[in-house]
């Protein structure tokens, strides 16, 4: 039974980290007023390209900023979808959603079953010999970390600076924003591709750490759960590290169900994150309503 | 009381001391030519009002001030020197900041947010005790108290307008433009703000205020600018003019002032149309709600309830409409009890509405302007099962009301969404009092309109009173109440604070109570 909790929570936060990155990467954008459905899209992408880099030059740290790279690239679609061209938000997210699956299945298919130097473990020295706790917590790879020191840092830069108070203005009152001389659409692009970097960062983990392959589809709903867990953590970054832990633990737990034969059925362990997902957006999505940033799902209109 | 000093040398001699200069500002919209060779000059410490009716292009120009739009012609010059404007940003660093009509605040910010996003040297990590050090300075030095940690949301109107001109001041600003900065206002905060805008005119700022209300005009202005149709009329200075030779420039005509109304000969036997009985609505998301509320109109009489919006008044109009059910209580149209009527069976029963939001409850906006006025009367233009309609003897029938209301609608086949708010607000009247509805409900029935055109929408309303239709009017504006009303309720927090017949009471009584005794925190919205 021990052994069952300590994999799950070692396994929930290393299954937790994609979530996360991609979790942030949506508060960032859609505090800036901007819903980017696409996100399994560009997490699909950082893991191809990242996968694709890895391959060629056995360096995981190049995949990883391949990673980043075409994650941005992806949401900078999104961001020219919605922003420049005033697109609806949700037709460019699902349409780059699906675009970046099929791209990625053509140009991934001949590196499925390609063996690659992974991100390798960086135990942290000192606390890493802690008995347990070292175990659990300090014995990832510099992705994991990055991901749960990036929760902070994000909440301090949208709380505390300059920089998150004009985006989360434009998030509120583009009109407002622009007024106060800021330029919303600027700040809007800087902000989806920014969470489209963040998104490529949790392809990277996928297919570079935690799957170490590359598979088609291999994002497997994880950005549409991270949409839906900006909306429990009420777009607030550090309770994204909450519901990122949480869907983590379940992923982890349903592979220990697997792997200790218990007799439940794979698809039925498969549904669970999802029925997850249900369960929290009818608990949260009504009471928290009021959290969410004035301006989504509403673009600028602008001047004429 | 004026300063003695730099801002204070420039009052009198208006055209040495100019700060702010506009010259031959013309800006055209397709069809529409807002702005023609506008000149305007302000002095440092100087108040200018910029006076005009609706559509008479204040706002346009204020808006080309601001940057938001770029004149198709003229220049403008500050200190002297030319600026270019093209957008906010360059409006902000020349030295301009506006008060808008709608503000310009983030309310799920608190004030302290809110003001760092106006300052212009802002460090990357926000330093709240710089801000609220600053907050502190102005606050004392100008009267304009703000709590930097309350949430805009949960702030007063006069309290968001503060923060505004807080904005404008930290921001460096030293043009201040105000667009209808009273329309938020109860009536005794209107003195505050006055009280503000002179300490600021005194201290060397150049104020721009815009208006349409020819009180507050000779109440604050030092010069007057007034416009007519997109050009100046003529600029004059406060102390050599008078409100009736202000009003002959707003519209150029004698006597547009209205003054009194003959009061219709009361029946003998008054018969009540609308009767409110002890009703009472709970408030949520902060709204006001409704206590053991009682009112009637009778027939042949307007009844007015006055109130500072939010005060329960749309929830009056609401059960009366039967949008709402009342939590207790009874409504009655001609004794008759509607209480848990349909909306639909109660306009059907000869009910007229002029809604609070015209554009969102008065009118569908991607309709036209025909296809509008017979929304409310299918039976009567569209007789039978509803599968045929004479278009054309709609057409002619809504052209002769039109014309009878000397309303100037390009083409009824336009969106209604295209005109400008007053037009909506004229198209509505016109639909509703022309239905001959027994009972009218109009909510600022004037709201958005200019002088002339509130002077006919008045006529209307009392020859609708006069015909016999019982009309409940709410509104903020006072002097409307006074001029149109025969009985006045004043709310205050969702109930009855009082009842007086015309002639029994004063408009500072009435305001008083309808700001609850003079305390500004008794009819803030609770944050509930």
């Amino acid at each position: 039974m021990l052994g069952l909790l300590y994999a799950v929570v070692g396994g929930g936060i290393r299954a937790g980290t994609p979530i996360l990155y991609a979790t942030l990467g949506e508060v960032i954008a859609e505090r800036a007023g901007i819903v980017n459905l696409g996100v399994e899209g560009a997490i699909l992408a950082g893991a191809c390209a990242g996968f694709i880099t890895t391959a060629h030059t056995q360096n995981p740290w190049l995949g990883i900023a391949a990673a980043a790279l075409a994650g941005g690239a992806a949401s900078l679609v999104h961001a020219f979808m919605v922003v420049t061209l005033r697109a609806n938000q949700i037709a460019s997210g699902l349409a780059l959603m699906f675009l970046c699956l099929g791209v990625t299945s053509f140009v991934g298919r001949p590196y499925v079953a390609v063996k690659i130097n992974a991100v390798p473990q960086l135990a942290i020295p000192g606390l890493s010999d802690i008995p347990v706790v070292g175990g659990l917590f300090f014995q990832h790879d510099a992705l994991v970390y990055g991901a749960y020191l990036l929760a902070p840092l994000i909440w301090i830069v949208l709380t505390f600076t300059k920089w998150g108070l004009a985006l989360r203005a434009v998030g509120e009152r583009p009109d407002v924003a622009f007024a106060a001389g800021l330029s919303p659409a600027a700040i809007q692009y800087a902000a989806v591709v920014a969470g489209g970097i963040l998104a490529g960062l949790a392809g990277a983990h996928l297919s570079l750490a935690y799957a170490r392959s590359w598979v088609e589809g291999m994002s497997n709903g994880r950005g549409f759960i991270a949409v839906a867990l900006v909306i429990f953590a009420t777009w607030h970054p550090l309770r994204s590290v909450v519901g990122a832990l949480v869907f983590g633990a379940v992923f982890a737990l349903q592979l220990q169900i697997q792997a200790r034969g218990v007799a439940l059925s794979p698809y039925f362990l498969d549904m669970t994150p999802y029925l997850l997902t249900l369960a929290g957006l009818l608990l949260w999505g009504r009471t928290r309503r009021y959290a969410m940033p004035e301006a989504l799902k509403s673009v600028f209109e602008g001047v004429t | 009381m004026r300063r003695l000093g730099s801002g204070a040398r420039h009052l009198d001699c208006s055209v040495t001391g100019v700060y702010l200069r506009l010259e031959g500002i013309t800006k055209s919209f397709p069809g529409i030519l807002a702005n023609s060779n506008i000149h305007l000059e302000v002095g440092r410490g100087e108040i200018l009002a910029l006076l005009g009716e609706n559509g008479a292009g204040k706002s346009t120009l204020m808006k080309v001030l601001y940057g938001f739009y770029r004149p198709d012609a003229g220049t403008i010059s500050i200190d002297g020197r030319p600026v270019v404007l093209d957008s906010p940003s360059d409006a902000i660093r020349a030295g301009i900041g506006m008060v808008f009509q709608s503000f310009m605040l983030i309310p799920a910010f608190s004030v302290a947010e809110n003001i760092a996003l106006a300052l212009p040297r802002l460090g990357v990590w926000l330093d709240s005790g710089q801000i609220r050090e600053r907050l502190r300075d102005l606050a004392s030095r100008y009267g304009l108290a703000a709590d930097a940690d309350a949430k805009v949301w949960q702030l007063s109107g006069g309290e968001q307008q503060r923060v505004e001109i807080l904005k404008l001041l930290v921001s460096g600003a030293r043009i201040l433009i105000l667009d209808e900065p009273t329309s938020v206002l109860a009536p005794h905060e209107v003195d505050g703000l006055f009280t503000v805008l002179r300490t600021l005119r005194d201290d060397g700022y150049t104020i721009v205020f815009i208006t349409h209300k020819l009180r507050e005009v000779m109440a604050i202005a030092d010069r007057i600018t007034v416009l007519r149709k997109g050009s100046v009329v003529g600029t004059v200075p406060r102390d050599g003019t008078s409100e009736e030779d202000l009003a002959e420039m707003l519209v150029g005509l004698r006597d547009v002032r209205a003054t009194s109304f003959s009061r219709a000969a009361q029946a003998s036997e008054a018969r009540t149309v609308l009767s409110v009985d002890d009703v009472s609505v709970r408030g949520e998301r902060g709204r006001a709600g409704l206590s053991h509320v009682s009112l009637h109109v009778d027939a042949g009489e307007i009844g007015g309830v006055a109130g500072v919006t939010g005060n329960g008044q749309s929830e009056l109009g609401e059960v009366v409409l039967g949008r709402l059910s009342p939590d207790h209580g009874h409504v009655y149209l001609e004794d008759v009890d509607v209480t848990r009527w349909s909306t639909a069976k109660i306009l059907a029963h000869g009910v007229g509405v002029i809604p609070e939001d015209p554009l969102r409850m008065g009118v569908a906006p991607g309709l036209t302007v025909t296809e509008n006025m017979v929304l409310n009367e299918r039976r009567r233009f569209m007789p039978g099962a509803g599968l045929y309609a004479d278009w054309r003897a709609i057409r002619r029938a809504i052209e002769a009301r039109i014309e009878n209301f000397g309303l100037a609608i390009p083409r009824l086949t336009l969106p209604v969404g295209t005109l400008s708010g007053g037009n909506v607000q004229r198209l509505l009247l016109l639909r509703e009092i022309g239905r001959r509805p027994k009972l009218l409900v109009a909510f600022y029935p004037t709201r958005g309109l200019d002088i002339a055109a509130t002077r006919m929408a008045h006529d209307l309303l009392v020859a609708a009173r006069n015909a016999g239709a019982a009309i409940l009017v709410v509104s903020e504006d006072l002097d409307e109440l006074f001029a149109l009303c025969d009985r006045l309720v004043v709310f205050s927090r969702g109930t009855v604070v009082g009842t007086f017949k015309s002639g029994d009471v004063d408009a500072v009584e009435v305001g008083l109570r309808m700001t609850g005794g003079g305390k500004r925190e008794a009819w803030s919205p609770s944050p509930a």
